[in-house]
């Protein structure tokens, strides 16, 4: 079954998304790369560490991956503009995820700046997939910005609480034109089904996988996860019933 | 014997020889070949023009790279 999905020019296979924050290892990013199935991986822009002889970018073999930098720990658009100049500096491809965030807690997106620093993103050229908050009206106004998908948040960054309002993101996914990815809150394998049995066109995870036990298990569950809740979201689901409704025929019992 | 200058390197302040270039400053980092970006008082500094950009006095160079990250 061909269910590929695009982003601009480009057509993508897998529906997985992943970050590369938080493993142990370059070697065990490389595994859970691999196990995920992924073909976007994501990363942060970062002052250079002098005492680190290794950068993340040893894990990513580039032929495999598009590289999709981040604008995590930008608080404004201007500081999210800037960092991805550098980072269109240091070659990447042309997709960027954008995330302003609005409140250090929560990690909640500031959606009005999201949108501004969209909005002066896409002027320049950059493709942008902009993490936010899981409401239509920000989203429709970023695909109106010219944005390539829509991320709206399942769960705060990081806290693997899952789909909290799986009601607002098949409204998003029923009226904005762009993918909707889901961006952050999956903790575990039966989170990323149901965001796909929603009917999303992908989910971007990091700390699902990186946060587990045994990540590179995690990131084969995910990958296996992400594949089913896509395959029961084209078969559609039966009706849910209040009663019960017998599956062997209720004519011909033995008396 | 040159003078040298002050600049501040992400956020360290440093001492370099007047006329140091920012592919010289690279490569006083170690960072040569590596894949990095520098921005010179919040400007990039492309590539390109790593050899022939001079530090001036009281520069500040942000030099980044990516990392790990969601």
């Amino acid at each position: 079954m061909n269910d590929s999905w695009t982003l601009g020019a480009r057509t993508f296979h897998s529906r997985i998304i992943v970050g590369t924050g938080k493993y142990a290892t370059n070697e065990e990013t490389r595994e859970a790369l691999a196990a995920s199935g992924a073909e976007i991986v994501t990363v942060a822009l970062r002052r250079v560490d002098l005492s680190s002889k290794q950068t993340v970018l040893d894990a990513i073999d580039r032929s495999k991956y598009v590289l999709l930098p981040n604008t995590a720990g930008c608080y404004t658009a201007d500081e999210a503009v800037r960092t991805l100049h550098l980072a269109r500096e240091l070659g990447m491809d042309e997709l960027v995820k954008l995330e302003v965030i609005g409140d250090p807690k929560t990690l909640f997106p500031d959606n009005t700046a999201t949108v501004e620093a969209a909005q002066r993103l896409v002027k320049e050229g950059f493709k942008v997939l902009p993490y936010c908050s899981d409401d239509l009206v920000t989203c429709k106004r970023l695909a109106d910005a010219g944005c390539l998908a829509v991320m709206p948040l399942a769960a705060p960054i990081g806290s693997g609480l899952g789909i909290r309002n799986p009601h607002n993101i098949r409204l998003i996914i029923e009226n904005v034109s762009v993918p909707v990815i889901v961006d952050a809150g999956v903790g575990t394998a039966s989170d990323a089904a149901i965001a796909m049995e929603l009917g999303c066109t992908a989910i971007l995870m990091n700390t699902g996988i990186a946060g587990a036990r045994k990540p590179v298990l995690m990131a084969e569950a995910m990958r296996l996860a992400v594949d089913a809740g896509r395959k029961a979201f084209l078969a559609g689901r039966m009706p849910r019933r209040d009663y019960a409704n017998a599956s062997s025929p209720t004519t011909q019992l033995i008396e | 014997m040159s003078a040298n200058i002050d600049v501040v390197i992400n956020g360290q302040p440093r001492l370099v020889n007047a006329g140091t270039t920012v592919a010289a400053l690279i490569g006083e980092l170690g960072l040569a070949g590596k894949p990095v970006a520098v921005e010179r008082n919040r400007e990039v500094v492309p590539r390109a023009l790593h050899g022939s950009t001079e530090l001036a006095p009281g520069d500040r160079l942000e030099v980044v790279t990516f990392v790990g990250g969601g």
